[in-house]
């Protein structure tokens, strides 16, 4: 299919329904009925469209603990809440966000969907175990909610030792243990990527040939393979000197708690590559599909991707600057956090590169993207900051570092999700949402996000601390600004929620390509039939050869 | 109620200044090149934007020459930013022989401040805190223009102590001694906080680095006389009855520990340490975990016997024996009078 040369579409804006005739054609959704039919399927799609209630139910519980944290710093007295309660909900978000959100959201929903669509598959490697992986998360998150309702949990998302070994009025274990039991199914997902675009690529389809969002998810499936069970080791350690009160991280049972730090920041670290190099993918199919160019030195950043993972194996130490640790080894985590910079920098001016000269739409996903671009090079950036052992002994655990993780996890990963899910959600439904609601709603995560957490860049470097439920008076004025800027920024996350619920009975049918993208996904029906293609294509182009018509 | 708005914080230590500097060519570079990409972002998306449907724009695989322009460029620039920091950092790391040393320890939720000459003081959440801000009478002092150097160690979870307007912090780990080392530039009150989360009052857990001119502080430091810590180790070097082994004799049992702090000591593996406060610590606690050359590891484990105070007494007396300093075996010889520099008289048998 993909032999035949891209051509434009003619016109813009995107055809009406009716243009496709009556809803004759079967496709994935209405090919079976019934709560038996979605809960047993092994269908990639529909598995994406399940892991899609999943992980949008944790964004919105991880994102009311958020406003929950925003509202007590209102004043600088913890006045909403007693400081234990403030402290259950701070851990809470991160745990929810981070690990349900953050990790699973990109590669479990539009990687599920997508990836074997775009190898002109038919679907992933062993389907029953995507399935499976489903179901484990699920049940992380069932024992996790369980922890939460039952003692709540006040580690930080950390679980910092002898903090977290020792602490008795908290439920640490069922929260460690759904983390745990979440990271096989991570684990599980990635595997299922790997041998997939190893084994399932279309004929003609070879690697220099692959999409970048197939490169990124690869890239950050072999980072999930060897990261993850190290912290499931490190969860399992502290379950062990819970319970049977072995000495491994307490110091008075003759542990050694920074060696905690190690072992959960080998993980933790090369995690936020996990959570960024997806949205990263996504980002670069954005940027080509709406300016109509082929990505600027695609060789370049497919290499980027790898290099980002494994680098980002090694230098999980800058967390840990004043810990202790031997300033030796902090100084060489430091030069080797620089040096990651690097291939995260090639990325953002390619990209910018890409837009040059090209036919820029000014749809809602591009929105998103431009947006990324700038938040995450901001967020990239004041990493640098971080990276250098003086400077950091300054401003680790303040909130310097809560704005820095934020616009590269906001900014980053969320926009790029936001931004993915906007482009893709024409070929997952069938119907295309509504443009101008959804332009208002990227406005105002834009600027509401700005306004949160721009100002914790400042009140951080003026010294305030991170996972404080009181504060110091002087801090007060930044701290509204934050979260006045929150609360348009939860509006903003808010309306997708009810646009694209609107979207599914009300909204124009979409058409096989509504953007005049080129990919095998847009080739194919939207919503694409049970098994994605009619005829498996053949691919003879690179991806992005949107001139080959010239 | 929003009387004071901190945006900056004050430079108070020798190196905060170039701290700041350090910052600010990060957050210039930073600036520039965020400013420069979002600019030429928001151009391109103007100036390029989408005239007809089905406009299809040339295509433009790549620039070798470019790649490398922006590959090479940055790495030069982050490699000058890591240049910079290591100077800085190990200016950070190393303490002035001379420095005048306090002992810190936390604990939920307070830091217990043990001056040599035998004064204590309290930061943190006391029981006579208000909701909010620690105690006014949660204070710490310190002089000005010396450098000071603080052991830090933890009776229960890591803690962090933090002093924003020194630019300066530090875990303290239980089980361990970690030091940070400063100098106070100017007389004045500055804040200190906990920095690494420990649970309910955490929040709570700071109080005021009060810094003095040093002629206040001695006075300080002499209107509050108490036994000297090093004065209280002697007191705890016989209770424990370490003088059996340690007798001072050069056949002894057990090793001399006259004039030991400080010195290249030799292991029975061969290694070589310093003795310095976690080697003496860890002598205490965990003896069998290196052992000195030409001895025999009998000495019992003191882990969990004794408290993070009683350690730190043994340690400051260590630290401050001189050659003959062993008291005898039956204690008969008072202790000498306080003084703020006050060690233990020699006695000669
Ligand atoms: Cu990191
Ligand atoms: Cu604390």
């Amino acid at each position: 299919m993909s032999t035949v040369a891209y051509s434009p579409p003619k016109a813009e804006p995107i055809p009406v329904a009716g243009d496709y005739g009556p809803e004759t054609r079967v496709d994935y959704i209405n090919c079976a009925w019934g709560v038996r039919s979605w809960l047993l399927t092994v269908d990639h799609k529909r598995i994406a469209l399940l892991y899609l209630f999943a992980i949008t139910a944790m964004f919105f519980l991880g994102g009311a603990f958020a406003v929950l944290i925003r509202i007590e710093l209102l004043t600088p007295k913890s006045d909403l809440f007693e400081p234990d309660t403030y402290n259950r909900m701070f851990t809470m978000h991160g745990i929810v966000m981070t690990f349900f959100f953050l990790i699973p959201g990109v590669p479990s929903v539009l990687g599920n969907f997508l990836l074997p669509i775009m190898l002109g598959a038919k679907d992933l490697a062993f389907p029953k175990l995507n399935l499976a992986s489903w179901y484990i998360y699920i049940l992380g998150c069932l024992l996790t909610l369980a922890g939460i309702i039952w003692g709540g949990i006040d580690t930080g998302w950390t679980f910092y030792t002898p903090y977290s070994t020792r602490s008795a009025h908290t439920s640490v274990m069922p929260v460690a243990v759904g983390v745990l039991v979440l990271g096989f199914s991570s684990i599980l997902t990635a595997l299922n990527f790997i041998v997939t675009t190893h084994t399932m690529r279309a004929p003609g389809l070879t690697w220099f040939k692959l999409p970048l969002f197939v490169w990124s998810s690869y890239a950050t499936s072999l980072v999930v393979m060897l990261g993850t069970p190290v912290i499931t080791t490190t969860l399992v350690l502290v379950a062990v000197e819970r319970f049977a009160g072995v000495g491994i991280f307490d110091p008075k049972a003759g542990g050694d708690p920074v060696l905690f730090q190690h072992l959960f920041w080998f993980y933790s670290h090369p995690a936020v590559y996990i959570m960024i190099l997806p949205a990263m993918g996504v980002i670069s199919e954005l940027v080509t599909a709406f300016s109509r160019k082929t990505i600027f030195g695609y060789q370049f950043v497919a290499f980027a991707s790898m290099a980002i993972a494994v680098f980002g194996f090694l230098v999980w130490g800058h967390h840990m600057f004043v810990s202790g640790q031997s300033p030796y080894a902090s100084t060489i985590f430091s030069l080797i956090s620089y040096v990651v910079a690097i291939p995260s920098a090639v990325k953002v001016f390619n990209w910018t590169a890409t837009l040059y000269k090209g036919s820029i739409s000014w749809a809602t996903p591009m929105l998103y993207a431009i947006g990324f671009i700038g938040l995450f090079t901001i967020g990239g950036l004041t990493g640098l900051v971080l990276a250098s052992p003086p400077v950091d002994v300054h401003v680790t655990d303040t909130y310097f570092v809560v704005a820095h993780f934020h616009y590269v996890m906001v900014g980053g990963t969320i926009m790029a999700y936001m931004g993915g899910l906007h482009y893709w959600w024409p070929k997952m439904t069938g119907r295309m949402y509504p443009e101008g609601w959804a332009k208002a709603a990227a406005l105002l995560v834009f600027f509401g996000f700005n306004l949160t957490f721009f100002p914790q860049f400042l009140v951080g470097y003026a010294g305030m601390n991170r996972r404080y439920a009181s504060y110091v008076d002087e801090f007060q004025v930044l701290n509204v600004l934050s979260t006045a800027g929150a609360s348009i920024l939860g509006f903003g996350f808010l309306l997708p929620f009810g646009y694209f619920g609107w979207s599914l009975r009300y909204a124009k049918a979409a058409g096989p390509n509504p953007w005049g993208a080129t990919g095998l996904e847009w080739t194919t029906e939207s919503p694409p039939p049970p098994h994605n293609f009619e005829v498996t294509p053949t691919v003879t182009l690179p991806p992005y050869e949107y001139a080959t018509h010239n | 109620m929003l009387a004071e708005i901190a945006l900056f914080p004050k430079t108070a230590s020798t190196i905060a200044g170039d701290i700041d500097s350090l910052y600010f060519f990060i957050i210039g570079v930073t600036v520039a090149i965020s400013t420069v990409t979002a600019l030429v972002l928001v151009y391109f998306t103007i100036r390029y934007h989408r005239k007809r449907p089905d406009e299809v724009p040339k295509p433009i695989h790549g620039s070798l020459a470019l790649e490398l322009t922006w590959t090479l460029i940055p790495l030069v620039i982050v490699l000058i930013m890591f240049g910079w920091s290591v100077k800085l950092y190990f200016r950070i790391l190393v303490a002035p022989e001379d420095a005048v040393e306090i002992y810190v320890t936390g604990r939920q939720w307070m830091w217990k401040v043990q001056h040599p000459e035998g004064q204590r003081e309290i930061l943190g959440y006391l029981p006579s805190s208000v909701e909010g801000v620690p105690d006014p009478g949660s204070e710490m002092h310190v002089p000005v223009g010396v450098p000071v150097k603080l052991i830090l160690t933890s009776e229960d979870v890591i803690h962090s102590f933090y002093v924003p307007d020194f630019r300066l912090k530090q875990d303290a780990v239980p089980g361990r001694y970690t030091t940070l080392w400063f100098q106070a530039t100017k007389p004045g009150r500055y804040r200190m906080f906990c920095a690494e989360y420990c649970g309910t009052n955490h929040s709570k857990m700071g109080g005021w680095i009060v810094a003095q001119e040093q002629s206040e502080f001695q006075q300080w430091l002499s209107s509050k006389a108490d036994r000297s810590l090093a004065l209280k180790g002697r007191a705890q070097f016989l209770k424990q009855q370490c003088i059996s082994c340690h007798t001072g004799d050069a056949d002894a049992r057990a090793p001399v520990l006259e004039g030991i702090y400080n010195q290249k000591r030799q292991m029975a593996d061969g290694s070589t340490v310093i003795a310095d406060e976690a080697y003496l610590r860890e002598s205490i606690v965990n003896p069998r975990a290196r052992i000195a050359a030409g001895f025999q590891p009998i000495m019992p484990p003191y882990q969990g016997q004794l408290s993070e105070e009683e350690l730190l007494e043994l340690i400051a007396y260590l630290k401050s024996l001189k050659r003959g300093d062993i008291p005898p075996r039956n204690e008969e010889t008072p202790p000498p009078a306080v003084k703020p520099d006050a060690l233990p008289e020699p006695n000669k048998p």
